[in-house]
């Protein structure tokens, strides 16, 4: 910093020059700038909307309600059901995929060839666009010709409906967002735990300390600060699915997968009901911001070892 | 960590070939799928050696699908066309606003750009549906709805964070010394922004670049609101054609061989990068 001034005064002694170095960083993030207000701007329009009776085709009826909305929530089954299965959804994407992706990176730990293929093999679920993901899972799970509805008769269960069936559409929708964000988990972990230092593995090595001692008391706390961002970042995105319920089910079987941004996704759309649709995203974005910052300071701590000690 | 215990290598052996077909098989399968006709398809058991052919992507290609019951029209290449074109120039863009900016933020210690740079953070994870629907509102009074520009314009959100964390880190962890050094010789500070920061962090520019393209291509839920058929990238035609084709498995399988393969290969082109990006520069690869 004080190196830059003294440039800036060594090479700018001119008045205008110096004022215009003052001002170069605002400039150069000025569109930056306009970008987040560009943002700002409806996620403010939003909160006044979920404050207001809004129809789009009742416009006549638009007025100021209050909390109005979202004391409807509280005696609505609808919304219990949406935030009901939004949690369900987001726990039990993020613990399988948690564990399943520690699973995998502990496999691929050391980095040999064919560990760092198999890695990159499994990078490509994770690049198919979740919306598509959705549509190859949707052709494998056909009732009619779907493989996987094939090999599960084999095993002698017949008639296995997947997304189509209420009992089993959670099931299904949470194996495609399974097979589509394993990879996400595994590869932060793998590159967590290829970072470790070496000298604890090799103190255990040594003293002849056993395996799950090693794993539980040195490699699980070593990690922790990658399964929390990694977690997090995963539990963010999970309790907002939109692409693979709405590709699979439209949020069906009647209402089996509603979550959060689908139901809000057809409240604006088919019941042209704006004051509710933004009154249920503004619950979601509440939930999502106290963990965001929970994340956030977690993942500027992992960002400042990456970057600042290099 | 050696398990060098034949049961225990066995046990991982069994477990790695169980990982891969789990996530390997559902993209082979649908490759495989996209060769074969309707008839072929349908049977039961499926085969595994089936006669190849490649009618289900000249129906993509042509545009033209022949049925029994006529001829559909496919508009299946102008989506493809629409996903170049719109993760292109939403790329261009966010680089022309974000890497200037990702500097200032790494250079400059400046209360504003710490704002900003938080403020686009925090909303890579808001609902985008919060942003998106007052949006689509607004775009019909701005008659932005279903343009290039509303849709590239709404996918900086996707792409501006991603470039702005990334390459703020590739100029943080180039010493600022050899900047100031080529300035001390007489040259501008836009002369050694672009002649010495920005050759420097190239690489990492390029990589957030390629991967803000993925992830623009993989994006649903914006064009899904904003775009209207004729601007609709891949992802949202391909649902619309499933919609539409109803029973045509083959020319659906084709369709999302040709969706994925452009994000796959720069995937696998960039995997040295995607660690980094996927986590927003926090953890390196």
């Amino acid at each position: 910093m004080s190196m830059a001034q003294l440039v800036e005064t060594q090479t700018a002694p001119r008045r205008t020059k110096r004022w215009r170095g003052r001002l170069l960083p605002y400039l150069l993030s000025l569109p930056a700038l306009l970008v987040c207000i560009a943002i700002l701007v409806p996620f403010v329009t939003a909160a006044i909307y979920s404050l207001q009776r809004y129809r789009l085709n009742l416009p006549y009826l638009r007025g100021f309600i209050g909390l109005d909305n979202y004391i409807d929530f509280l005696s609505d089954p609808a919304f219990w059901n949406t935030l009901r299965i939004s949690l369900v959804y987001t726990a039990v994407t993020v613990i399988a995929e948690l564990l399943l992706g520690l699973g995998i990176a502990l496999l691929l730990r050391r980095p040999t060839r064919f560990h760092n293929a198999v890695s990159i093999m499994l990078l490509l679920p994770l690049m198919t666009a979740p919306a598509i993901a959705a549509l190859m899972w949707k052709l494998m799970t056909n009732p009619s010709f779907g493989i996987l509805s094939y090999l599960v008769g084999l095993l002698g269960v017949h008639d296995f409906k997947w997304a189509s069936d209420p009992s089993t559409a959670l099931f299904t929708v949470v194996l495609v967002d399974v097979w589509v964000y394993t990879p996400f988990i595994m590869i932060l972990l793998l590159a967590g735990l290829r970072s470790l230092p070496r000298q604890p593995f090799e103190a255990a090595a040594l003293d002849g300390v056993p395996a799950s001692f090693v794993f539980f008391r040195i490699t699980l706390p070593m990690l922790a600060p990658y399964i929390i961002t990694a977690s997090l970042f995963r539990l963010l995105d999970s309790i907002q699915q939109f692409d693979i319920v709405y590709a699979m089910t439209q949020g069906g079987p009647g209402d089996r997968l509603m979550v959060f941004q689908v139901q809000a996704y057809l409240e604006f759309f088919q019941y042209t009901n704006v004051g509710r649709s933004a009154a249920l995203l503004m619950i979601l974005w509440l939930i999502t911001n106290i963990l965001s910052n929970i994340f956030i300071k977690n993942w500027l701590r992992l960002r400042a070892r990456a970057h600042g000690h290099a | 960590m050696d398990h060098s215990s034949l049961a225990g290598r066995i046990f991982r052996g069994i477990a790695l070939a169980l990982v891969l077909v789990f996530f390997m098989f559902p993209i082979v399968w649908i490759l495989l799928m996209s060769f074969q006709s309707n008839e072929q398809i349908l049977r039961i058991p499926p085969r595994l050696l089936f006669e190849p052919t490649l009618a289900n992507y000249e129906a993509l290609i042509s545009g033209q699908l022949k049925t029994a019951a006529g001829n559909l029209q496919l508009t299946f290449m102008r989506n493809l066309m629409n996903s170049f074109i719109l993760s292109s120039a939403s790329v261009i863009l966010a680089l022309l606003l974000g890497v200037p900016a990702a500097y200032a933020f790494a250079r400059f210690k400046f209360k504003l750009g710490e704002t900003i740079a938080f403020t686009l953070l925090s909303f890579r994870f808001a609902p985008p549906l919060l942003v998106l629907l007052p949006l689509s509102l607004y775009y019909q009074q701005l008659g932005l709805n279903d343009t290039y520009f509303g849709i590239v314009w709404v996918y900086q959100l996707i792409a501006l964070p991603l470039i702005l964390w990334i390459v703020r880190g590739y100029f943080e962890d180039i010493s600022p010394d050899i900047e100031h050094a080529y300035r001390l010789a007489g040259h501008s500070w836009r002369e050694a922004f672009t002649r010495i920061a920005v050759p420097l962090a190239g690489p990492g520019i390029a990589a957030a670049g390629l991967l803000s393209f993925i992830f623009c291509w993989n994006n649903f839920v914006f064009a899904l609101i904003l775009a209207s058929a004729d601007k609709q990238p891949v992802t949202v035609g391909a649902l619309a054609f499933v919609t539409a084709s109803g029973i045509q498995y083959g020319q659906i399988a084709a369709a999302i061989v040709l969706s994925v393969t452009p994000t796959l290969l720069l995937a696998l082109y960039a995997q040295r990068y995607l660690v980094e990006g996927l986590s927003l520069g926090a953890v390196k690869g």
